[in-house]
């Protein structure tokens, strides 16, 4: 039957949504918030926080068969007593690149799969630790405030700021992060060195077994590691005095690795040079003594904030749960190291 | 013997005062009650000038230092001094090249970066609490962008050899073609707008490259663009500059300098798309202090007959 332009094309069954793979999400991700509907086109989202039901009750009636679970840092901790109201439950999707929130031995007990960002927003991170790095060192969202304020043209020049190249880098966790950002300080004339839970044989940099001795040897310490049990408060006051007077800390990691009391104390009594942070531990709340310090940049845990990593991080995520469901290789699986 | 008159224009460095008082007859033009009474007054015993980016010696001060021999200037942009009339009566000039090129290049990667990532405007949002109401907004990735460079000299290179490692491809305007540099060449600096996201000032200031950054540039690089100025505030038609980017036809800026320091136009101060350096591009502890000693090495070499450091005339 021929058809002209002003007729509409004939009706293609709908897909209901209940023939898409079950996929629950327990509190919507950072993504959600610009690319859900590319999600929701493919999956059958579950969306605990949207029940007016406990999320224990929700779980219990709706998600009984549900094979994958999206997740991301913000929201509930993946805990074993939720993975145990999901018995079908056999891949944790997570949109962060930490798994500090994901109960992961309740995981290799259950055969459950994880797969994460993987290093899809190494990049972004690395220019963000970076980025603080100069900014404390050169002074630039001080004396940014300073020309607002129209103090350059009353008060006269600001205050001189430190030289980044010659600096000694001590990097906290050499992993996809930490790689990048050796990578690109290099190129700022600056001198690498690093403590990692291994040594790492793709790299010439100097490698120190703990994080005490490589603050003694570092005008920066840049924590690019995970929080684990062993990593949680691993920066306290003792390695902050061992980085010294003129030292500074960049912490993009999670706020929990640095003891935040201590650090505070130090950066208000001077026993430390600066810091630049992405992360606190009881985000958003910041300490407010922080913000009276000029030789402090504070950021809202926005290293993988643009939209270049969303996008790529939404196609990776959407590309795990499509190779789950149709028993492909995971993009980015999470190998028990 | 008779103590050598120094003339400093305006205060730049006490490091530096302190170590030309102990070598010779430091007059401070910026003390004087009356500037040219008092270069009168000491005409006869000045034999050298000591300015920098923002001071240098013209031809009318020349002019009033009849027995001046040599201007050394605390900077590496020498467009404040007038080099032609230098010549003429051949006073020497000296500058301090290389031992700032990397804190430049340094700051300009800083600008980007903190252009591109809002990191003023972010560490506005946390201090003022905004954070507990919600999380900042997406911002835009640095890493892989296209870097153009006006201007492949020292600066320039330093600059585009720290791009290459955040992966940027880099390509350049410059009077000539160079044929050493496997970064790409645009013959003009509309076509290098146009063909770059991030574009970056990095050559000297002279007639030819006055407002070098003009209406069509600024809308050839356009509303993902971002301009970043190292050099000096006339590169940049500042006018213009303002209008792009309260329209929009300029997506950002990161400037260093302006073209009447210390005043930047308040129209900008609103802008979370731009952030605002006083001037900064050598200001470190380290480099200052190397820059000092050169500029005191210089007149050194000169008062003692022996070949100069960094001569530029």
């Amino acid at each position: 039957m021929a058809s002209d332009q002003a007729s509409t094309p004939p009706r293609l069954p709908e897909i209901q949504s209940h023939d898409l793979p079950q996929v629950i999400v327990l509190h919507p991700p950072p993504v959600f918030n610009y690319f859900k509907d590319l999600f929701s086109k493919k999956f059958h989202l579950l969306k605990a926080w949207e029940s007016s039901l406990p999320r224990h009750e929700f779980l219990t009636n709706h998600a009984h068969s549900a094979q994958a679970m999206l997740c991301s840092g913000t929201g509930p901790p993946i805990s074993a007593d939720i993975i145990r109201l999901l018995p079908s439950l056999s891949l944790v999707v997570t949109t962060s690149a930490g798994l500090n929130h994901i109960d992961l031995t309740e995981c290799r007990n259950r055969g459950i799969s994880i797969a994460n960002a993987g290093e899809v927003f190494s990049e972004d991170v690395a220019d963000l630790a970076v980025g603080l790095l100069i900014d404390v060192f050169r002074k630039v969202s001080a004396s940014d405030r300073y020309v607002r304020h129209g103090l350059w043209a009353t008060k006269g020049d600001y205050p001189l700021g430190s030289k980044l190249g010659g600096k000694r880098i001590g990097i906290v966790g050499l992993g996809s992060i930490g790689f990048q950002v050796a990578k690109r300080l290099q190129a700022f004339g600056c001198n690498i060195s690093y403590n990692s839970r291994k040594r790492k044989d793709f790299v010439s940099y100097p490698f120190y077994t703990n994080v005490c001795e490589l603050a003694a040897n570092s005008d920066v310490l840049i924590i690019c590691c995970g929080l684990t049990e062993q990593t949680r408060h691993m920066i306290n006051r003792e390695v902050l005095l061992a980085l010294g007077k003129e030292g500074v800390i960049v912490n993009i990691g999670r706020g929990a690795i640095i003891h935040e009391k201590e650090l505070v104390q130090c950066l208000v009594q001077g026993e430390i040079g600066g810091a630049g942070l992405d992360v606190f531990e009881n985000e958003p709340d910041v300490p407010k003594e922080l913000f009276e310090l000029d030789n402090v940049v504070l950021a809202p845990h926005m290293a993988v904030f643009t939209t270049e990593s969303f996008k790529d991080l939404c196609d990776l995520m959407i590309g795990n749960l499509e190779a789950f469901f149709s028993k492909k290789p995971l993009l980015s699986l999470v190998m028990n190291e | 013997m008779e103590s050598i008159g120094v003339l400093m224009l305006i205060p730049m460095n006490s490091y530096l005062e302190q170590e030309l008082q102990r070598r010779y007859n430091l007059f401070k033009l910026w003390t004087a009650p009356q500037k040219p009474q008092f270069i009168k007054g000491h005409a006869n015993s000045i034999r050298a000038v000591v300015g920098n980016a923002s001071a240098g010696a013209d031809a009318e001060l020349i002019e009033a230092l009849p027995r001046l021999e040599i201007v050394s200037s605390f900077s590496v942009g020498v467009d404040k001094i007038d080099l032609a009339k230098c010549r003429e009566k051949g006073i020497r000039v000296t500058y301090t090249p290389d031992v700032l090129t990397e804190d430049v290049a340094d700051l300009a990667i800083g600008l980007m970066l903190a252009v591109l990532r809002r990191l003023c405007e972010s560490d506005r949002y946390v201090r003022s609490g905004k954070w507990k109401k919600g999380d900042y907004k997406l911002t835009t990735k640095f890493s892989g962008k296209t870097v153009g460079i006006i201007g492949l000299g020292r600066i320039g290179m330093a600059v585009a050899k720290r791009a290459e490692a955040f992966n940027c491809p880099i390509c350049y305007y410059s009077r000539t073609e160079k044929s050493d540099t496997k970064y790409k060449y645009y013959p003009s600096v509309v076509e290098l707008a146009s063909n770059c996201q991030i574009l970056v000032v990095a050559c000297p200031l002279t007639e030819e490259t006055r407002h070098i950054v003009n209406r069509e540039v600024m809308n050839a690089l356009g509303p993902k663009g971002v301009l970043i100025n190292i050099g000096r505030g006339p590169h940049v038609d500042e006018p213009e500059l303002v209008s792009a980017l309260i329209e929009g036809r300029l997506g950002g800026a990161g400037l260093d300098v302006y073209e009447h320091e210390p005043e930047v136009p308040e129209e900008l101060f609103g802008l979370e798309n731009v952030v605002l350096l006083p001037h900064v591009g050598t200001a470190t502890v380290e480099t200052r202090k190397v820059m000092a000693d050169l500029v005191v090495g210089n007149l050194e070499a000169h008062f003692l007959n022996k070949p100069l450091l960094t001569p530029l005339v």
